[in-house]
């Protein structure tokens, strides 16, 4: 970790749904100018997290600190504020459909500066330089790649050089070329731009190549965490079960049930 | 029996949740933070789509729905010789009640749907989410264009509505039918009041436009996120707030012309 | 589409709606006419005013000059007390002038009759506020019938 304070940090964090808790008591910090990773097992709310951080959803208990700022009490306006200091890559890209590629990434820079024009047209052109959209300026959502469109989305994320940028599954469902393509970008990206990147991914060994630092978070809380030369030392069965992939261990194959033979027995009554 | 109950009583509780989160956007959507100047496209962009757009439809409707009433007027009235009183008939049904009505209803179809289906769609695929996330209001961004659309645009299409059908009720009247084409415009001029008849219409209609678009906006922007979801909600839209015009009207009818 | 055609298009929409608007307001209701002018107020006594409205016409030998601007009950004698607007430019009616309540057709609407009186030096003219005394009631179609069985019977 940096000597600096980090920039995002997550205190005693708190959050069930209805009656179903998805963390207790859960901290984990993030540092400034590194890329930090989330991985889990799917289903365990890990774009719930990315939410709480960007002040979607309110925790039950617990501190979440962007900046020395605590999130969820902020005001509406403060909110905003901080807001756009941060920026959220989802998992679909979520361009707007009804805009073309440019006046989506313009679409931050418009809402939030009274720039000229031709200073919009420069930056726009400089973010989709930066993934390497510039050609497809013109074209609309529709029309785009599941990878192009996220790389779209991406460089509207960067639009207005924020200080953080949360990757929600980056590379869910990309071809191994476009999934190399993004890889590149989110480091390069984090480099070039001096940003603190956090990304939420299930895709083990993506995760590992690019990311500073690594949280694993199963059942409600963090299970271990490290650089990932030292996650794949973890002591933690559970750790190493998801890191190698294999199927049985102490997350179970099987979905809680009774006993396989008892109910066996039960058809033959 | 006692599952019935609770369910009725489940069924309450959502009906008032539904119109209290449809209160809160209304106003999230109306005073939340100020827009600069620079929303004037967005305003210009939704009275396009739900105004322009929706035009060919109303005229056309309005040129049948006045035809037919002169045709079927001219029959009863010409059994008591009362021909000259088609321009009144024609003329009232259409600015009281079947103008805004009508109108109403073909709105709740053709562009209420369509802004359900779009908002739910928006969220379905995350973009007023990312739009919160960019610090954009999407109450402000998407909601409230769409809603001063609305309201603004059904006043506007019922008129076009009425005058269509008194002109098409015209065409059937005095140039098929035969009645005295000065008859038509006098008898008309002689017992229809603007402010009791014209002005209590364009009335009705922006009470409709309000419900139709508050209904169809709530319903978008409270859409299950799935495909079932959207349509479900874009059903429910045409639904709600057809039963919403015809409940609303019974009242304001009676409140403007009962007494 | 760019928002120059755009404004362009809702423009046009906007434009149809205000033609359309003067259409019902000039051709169908004939609004505008007497709506906006001077008028003077006179106030009448009836026994009994039958189907009266508020904007009822005041007709002169069939001619428009006025509406029924109030109806109210005189709350010491209960009878109905009628507020007239008439319009400035017939402002010389004598106050020997009479009003009735008429019918226009058998099953029409019902309006005010004014039949101006005679003019000679004691007669002064009708003015603002002034109450015309002379009135005949609206008839009623059930009196006029019980009446007429009544007369039979005799």
């Amino acid at each position: 970790m940096g000597s600096d304070k980090p920039l995002v940090d997550i205190q005693n964090l708190t959050f069930r749904r209805g009656d179903r808790v998805i963390y207790q008591d859960m901290s984990m910090q993030f540092a400034r100018g590194k890329v930090t990773a989330i991985m889990g097992p799917s289903g365990i709310g890990k774009t719930t997290l990315l939410r709480l951080i960007g002040g979607q959803l309110k925790p039950d208990e617990g501190r979440i600190l962007f900046e020395g700022e605590d999130i969820p009490r902020l005001s509406r306006s403060k909110l905003y504020r901080a807001r756009q200091k941060m920026s959220m890559l989802f998992q679909s890209g979520a361009l707007f459909s009804e805009m073309s590629v440019y006046d989506n990434v313009a679409f931050p820079i418009r809402e939030h500066t009274k720039l000229p024009e031709e200073i919009i047209r420069l930056m726009v052109l400089m973010k989709l330089e930066a993934v390497g959209l510039r050609g497809a300026r013109d074209l609309m959502p529709s029309e785009l790649s599941g990878g192009m469109a996220r790389r779209a989305a991406l460089a509207r994320s960067i639009a207005l050089d924020p200080e953080l940028v949360m990757y929600d599954e980056p590379f869910a469902g990309q071809d191994p070329i476009s999934m190399g393509v993004i890889v590149r970008l989110i480091r390069s990206l984090n480099d070039a731009l001096g940003l603190t990147s956090i990304v939420v991914s299930h895709d083990v060994d993506e995760v590992m190549s690019i990311a500073d630092y690594v949280y694993v978070v199963a059942d409600k809380r963090v299970i271990g965490h490290g650089t990932p030369e030292q996650l794949r030392q973890h002591e933690s069965p559970l750790v190493q079960q998801f890191l190698r992939g294999e199927a049985d261990g102490p997350v179970p194959f099987h979905f809680r049930a009774a006993n396989y033979g008892d109910e066996l027995m039960e058809l033959t009554r | 029996m006692l599952n019935k109950i609770q369910q009725i009583g489940a069924n309450t509780l959502a009906i008032f949740s539904g119109l209290g989160r449809a209160t809160m956007m209304l106003f999230g959507a109306l005073f939340g933070r100020p827009r600069p100047i620079k929303a004037w496209p967005l305003y210009i962009k939704q009275l396009y789509v739900v105004g322009v757009q929706s035009l060919l439809i109303i005229v056309v409707s309005g040129l049948f729905i006045g035809m037919v009433l002169a045709l079927q007027g001219y029959t009863v009235l010409a059994k008591f010789g009362a021909e000259q009183m088609l321009g009144p008939l024609v003329a009232l049904s259409l600015l009281r009640e079947l103008g805004p009505v009508v109108t109403a209803l073909l709105f709740a179809g053709r562009a209420g749907s369509a802004l359900t289906a779009e908002i739910g769609l928006m969220k379905a695929t995350e973009q007023l989410s990312s739009m919160e996330m960019m610090a954009v209001d999407p109450l402000r961004r998407v909601v409230a264009p769409r809603f001063w659309a609305g309201v603004i645009s059904m006043p506007l299409l019922a008129l076009i509505f009425n005058a269509v059908g008194i002109l098409g009720g015209h065409l059937v009247g005095v140039d098929w039918l035969g009645v005295d084409g000065g008859g038509y415009w006098s008898a008309m001029q002689a017992n229809v009041d603007f402010q009791q008849d014209v002005l209590n219409g364009v009335i009705k209609s922006f009470v409709f436009a309000f419900i139709v678009t508050l209904i169809a906006l709530h319903k978008g922007y409270d859409a299950i996120p799935t495909s079932e979801g959207i349509s479900a909600a874009t059903t429910q839209t045409v639904v709600t707030s057809s039963l919403a015009v015809l409940g609303f009207d019974f009242v304001l009818t009676a409140v403007m012309f009962g007494g | 589409m760019t928002t120059r055609k755009l404004e362009l298009l809702v423009g046009f929409f906007v434009t149809l709606a205000i033609a359309a608007l003067l259409l019902l307001a000039l051709k169908v209701a004939n609004a505008g006419v007497g709506g906006s002018d001077q008028t003077y107020h006179l106030q009448a006594k009836f026994s009994n005013i039958g189907g009266l409205k508020v904007r009822s016409p005041v007709k002169v030998g069939g001619v428009v000059v006025g509406r029924v601007a109030s109806i109210k009950l005189d709350p010491e004698n209960f009878q109905p007390v009628v507020m007239l607007e008439i319009n400035s430019s017939y402002n010389n009616f004598p106050e020997t002038s009479t009003l009735s309540i008429l019918t226009s057709g058998l099953l029409g609407e019902q309006y005010i009759g004014l039949q101006p009186g005679f003019v000679d030096e004691s007669v002064s003219i009708l003015k603002d506020g002034d109450t015309i005394e002379d009135t005949k009631s609206a008839i009623v179609l059930e009196e006029l019938i019980g009446q007429f069985l009544f007369n039979r019977g005799n």
